[in-house]
């Protein structure tokens, strides 16, 4: 029975990493953060998610560029293009976060209900 | 072998990471969970054979968008305070909202890419044919997009600055 079990895990090891299990690796990721995405509240909790979902996408052009089309190389170019973008991204959120805490004091996404700059005495309003 | 034992181990490492990541009450574990998932991720490229990203996905991701991830954690919140938890209908709405997702694609994953199971045996991207597709102008090299970015790049400091500083 056991010689058996490891018997069946040797010969999957030894078969080689299907082109499947990688996707399904970026699956995962994915909808985690698309539960992220939808539940959380705080900003940083979204950026977080956000992350993890272009890193996903990132993963799958790199898997699909190497197992369907190994001589090619545009799956890699794009992945490397995505990777520059999502870093802009995050650097530019996470400015606006700053400028949101740093005016309203809260970065919770409900209780964010404006987007211009407040005036004094709003700004009073909010602190007490 | 030893390649499938490292894909399963990074595999389940991504998986756990990536959910504890996205329910965690704390957002400084979050953002080391992310850290977890993300350097894992650059594990499955150097599987793959793609060396410059993994390079690329430590360098950036790693040092640069979690140090940026750190600061802004540490500059709005108490590093002990816990985030209230969310209420429990939105929670399950997005929890099924997840599983559907996860159990049509992946019902589309099985039933229809099993056949393509062995990596090509291709050598790695050599530097100088990156360096040379990354600077070209014909068809597949990448001098355009190279030069957008970096105009993209300059264009985000510039607003991030903008945004971020005093008055």
């Amino acid at each position: 029975m056991i010689t058996k079990i490891i018997e069946f895990i040797e010969n999957f090891l030894s078969s080689g990493v299907p082109m499947s299990a990688y996707l399904i690796v970026g699956l995962i990721m994915f909808f985690a953060g698309v539960y992220g995405f939808v539940t959380r509240k705080n900003l940083i909790m979204v950026l977080i998610s956000i992350e993890l979902i272009l890193n996903a996408a990132d993963l799958n052009f790199a898997v699909f560029n190497r197992y369907l089309y190994p001589e090619q190389t545009e799956g890699f170019f794009f992945t490397l293009f995505a990777i520059a973008v999502s870093a802009c991204e995050a650097a530019v959120a996470i400015a606006i976060i700053i400028n949101i805490y740093r005016n309203l004091n809260n970065i919770d996404v409900e209780k964010l209900e404006t987007l211009k700059e407040p005036d004094e005495t709003y700004r009073e309003i909010i602190r007490s | 072998m030893i390649t499938s034992i490292i894909f399963y181990t990074l595999a389940a490492v991504i998986a756990v990471f990536s959910v504890l990541a996205v329910t965690s009450q704390r957002l400084i574990r979050s953002a080391t969970f992310l850290l977890f998932v993300l350097l894992g991720a650059a594990g499955l490229y150097v599987l793959l054979g793609y060396y410059y990203l993994f390079a690329v996905q430590t360098v950036v991701y790693a040092g640069g968008i979690m140090v940026l991830f750190i600061f802004a954690i540490l500059l709005t919140h108490k590093p002990s305070e816990k985030i209230a938890k969310e209420p429990l209908k939105k929670r399950f709405l997005a929890l099924f909202l997840s599983f559907v997702g996860i159990a049509f694609c992946g019902g589309i994953i099985v039933s229809s890419v099993k056949r393509i199971s062995l990596l090509a045996s291709s050598e790695s991207l050599s530097p100088q044919a990156l360096g040379l597709t990354l600077m070209g102008t014909d068809k597949y090299q990448y001098l355009l997009p190279f030069e957008l970015i970096s105009v993209l790049l300059l264009a985000c400091i510039v607003g991030a600055i903008m945004i971020a500083r005093k008055r």
